[in-house]
């Protein structure tokens, strides 16, 4: 017998996900409490990219369209505040955040329009090259975005200049920083959520099960494929903009078509067809990526050869995979 | 009075006339079978009258408005509705959620990206409603894909009936289910059919069910109507029996 998936609606309701998230989210507040600036640092790092990959797989898991371009919308996030610094002269984070925010819709809103009229391998290959173009221009035009060498972004001010980054940046980011990017990350969970266990997010896994019947149902597709895309794009690139305080510099390989690829593969890692697997698999590829980097000059390798053994071993994904787990021990009890 | 009238409708795929100068017509509160061999036109005719495909030449006019040139989402807000051959559902979807969207869909409130669809009680009653009408209300909760193939015909038909439609489309409702599921099934379809004063349009193969449960009958042959009357003139008409019925009822 088939009964509904874990993950979207209405197999757990909101109340419910709210009793399971509120305590992981105290948990990740008294990270900085407890552990280390590095670890808080690290985990910041995580966030930010969970936040790209939930809206990733607001396209791969609940659309059904597979974009190989994020990197694209990213790195849009991550240069509309480096160009604010630049030529604005601008330190306030919430207006880094306008601005990214701006600019990624601007930027989604041109390629969705190309893009949401095909699907599968046609729509990758579209997404795909359409990231290559911002890549290249962020590459070429050097006097504008610093080419290889990047743009570095100091420290910013946070919650209207209430916070600032005078002092010790270390500890600016592994507490201040991360309790911002806690909160934004919590927002953005939230607003997900909603999203996909809207009306809408119903929709848009009707197209993706079955487009034809969709229209049959009187849901018009592309309108729908084009917001879906627009949102995706721009939690992307506000997670392009809280990732680049974070690094200090960007750079034209943030765009490239490889750190698609790396979204792409937290999300497959966690698990598309759960809410959570994004989340969880982000977190967990940062560490793996990190630790792979720290540990030997052959990181790609070794994260590579990791990273097949766990797909390879859970193909419906960390959450997934634990989903199965718990609900076999919830029928043995 | 006629619901749905079609003026001298032709589609061709290449040089094959799929529909032929067809002038069809669908009554208020009729029961309509559509029949025919296999490549006679019946879901074509369909398609074009549904929004799937353009018509070459022809008129189709719904409600004495002509919806020849309307998108499928038009006809639809006008009123027709139409299930599938082979069985189009959402099947990640569960029972309940695909009967629920519809409704959403139908009351314009598809496109809410903001509120949770669990809070619009009144959409998840009326889903639990129809499924109850359709008898699939103790599958509400399985996924669409994993209910059995008489109960996914069935779901098919809920669907599109959630549409409210004046004009329902049913593109083989028996196929691909055991001979004792198929009275069933058409008994709850013409049921909920004839309850709610819908016009119906049945594509189908099975002679019983066509005679049993239509108050016409319309034979198509090469894309053109053969023969239009009650179940009785269709079965004394010896052009259908010789060309449809003989070939039909061997099957």
């Amino acid at each position: 017998m088939s009964v509904a998936p874990p993950g979207p609606r209405p197999a757990v309701s909101s109340a419910r996900a709210l009793r399971m998230a509120a305590p992981i989210a105290v948990a990740l507040a008294l990270v900085p409490l407890v552990l280390p600036p590095y670890s808080s640092i690290l985990l910041a790092y995580g966030l930010v990219m969970a936040i790209g990959a939930l809206g990733f797989n607001l396209l791969l898991g609940y659309t059904g369209l597979l974009s190989f371009g994020h990197s694209a919308y990213f790195g849009v996030g991550a240069y509309a505040v480096a160009l604010m610094v630049k030529y604005l002269k601008v330190t306030s984070m919430e207006l880094f955040l306008v601005g990214a925010i701006v600019a990624s819709i601007m930027i989604t809103a041109l390629f969705g329009v190309v893009c949401v009229r095909y699907t599968t391998i046609f729509f990758g290959i579209l997404t795909l090259a359409l990231s290559q173009v911002l890549w290249s221009l962020a590459f070429k035009f050097f006097w504008v975005t610093g080419g290889t060498d990047g743009l570095r972004v100091p420290t910013p001010s946070l919650f209207g200049g209430l916070v600032t980054g005078a002092g010790d940046k270390i500890t600016f980011m592994s507490h201040a920083y991360y309790y911002y990017v806690l909160i934004m990350f919590c927002l953005c969970v939230a607003l997900m959520w909603v999203i996909v266990n809207s009306p809408f997010g119903m929709a848009l896994q009707a197209i993706r099960d079955n487009e034809t019947r969709a229209r049959f149902v009187g849901v018009r597709i592309w309108p729908y494929r084009w917001v879906a895309f627009l949102v995706s794009g721009v939690f992307t690139g506000l997670a392009g903009a809280l990732w680049v305080p974070l690094n200090g510099l960007t750079t034209p390989d943030i765009m490239h078509w490889t750190f698609s690829g790396e979204i792409v593969f937290m999300t497959v890692l966690g698990g598309f067809r759960s809410f959570a697997g994004p989340i969880v698999g982000a977190v967990v590829f940062n560490y793996l990526k990190t630790y792979a980097v720290g540990y030997t000059v052959y990181w790609q390798l070794l994260l590579g050869v990791v990273l097949v053994a766990l797909v390879l071993s859970l193909p419906t994904g960390i959450v997934g995979t634990a989903g199965r787990l718990l609900a076999r021990f919830q029928g043995r009890s | 009075m006629s619901l749905l009238v079609t003026k001298d409708l032709v589609k061709w795929f290449g040089e094959t006339h799929a529909v032929d100068h067809v002038n069809f017509t669908v009554k208020e509160s009729e029961v309509l079978a559509l029949i025919g061999s296999n490549g006679a036109g019946k879901t074509t005719l369909v398609n074009l009258i549904s929004g799937l495909f353009r018509p070459d030449e022809g008129q189709i006019i719904f409600r004495d408005a002509d919806v020849t040139h309307q998108s499928v989402h038009g006809r639809i807000k006008a009123g027709i509705a139409r299930s599938f051959q082979l069985v189009n559902l959402f099947d990640q979807l569960t029972a309940l959620d695909n009967v629920a969207l519809t409704i959403f869909s139908r009351e314009s409130k598809i496109a809410n990206l903001v509120t949770l669809a669990a809070s619009d009680s009144a959409v998840w009653d009326e889903a639990h409603q129809i499924l109850k009408l359709f008898g699939l209300e103790p599958k509400a909760r399985m996924l669409a894909g994993g209910v059995s193939q008489g109960e996914r015909k069935l779901l098919d038909v809920a669907v599109a009936y959630a549409l409210r439609p004046k004009l329902l489309f049913l593109d083989e409702p028996t196929s691909g289910v055991s001979t004792r599921e198929k009275a069933p099934i058409m008994d709850t379809v013409t049921s909920v059919v004839r309850s709610t004063g819908i016009s119906a349009a049945i594509i189908e193969h099975d002679m019983d069910v066509v005679f049993n449960y239509s108050d016409r009958i319309v034979a198509m042959h090469q894309g053109a109507i053969l023969a239009d009357g009650t179940p009785d003139e269709i079965r004394r008409n010896e052009t259908v029996t010789t060309t449809l019925i003989g070939t039909t009822e061997t099957r």
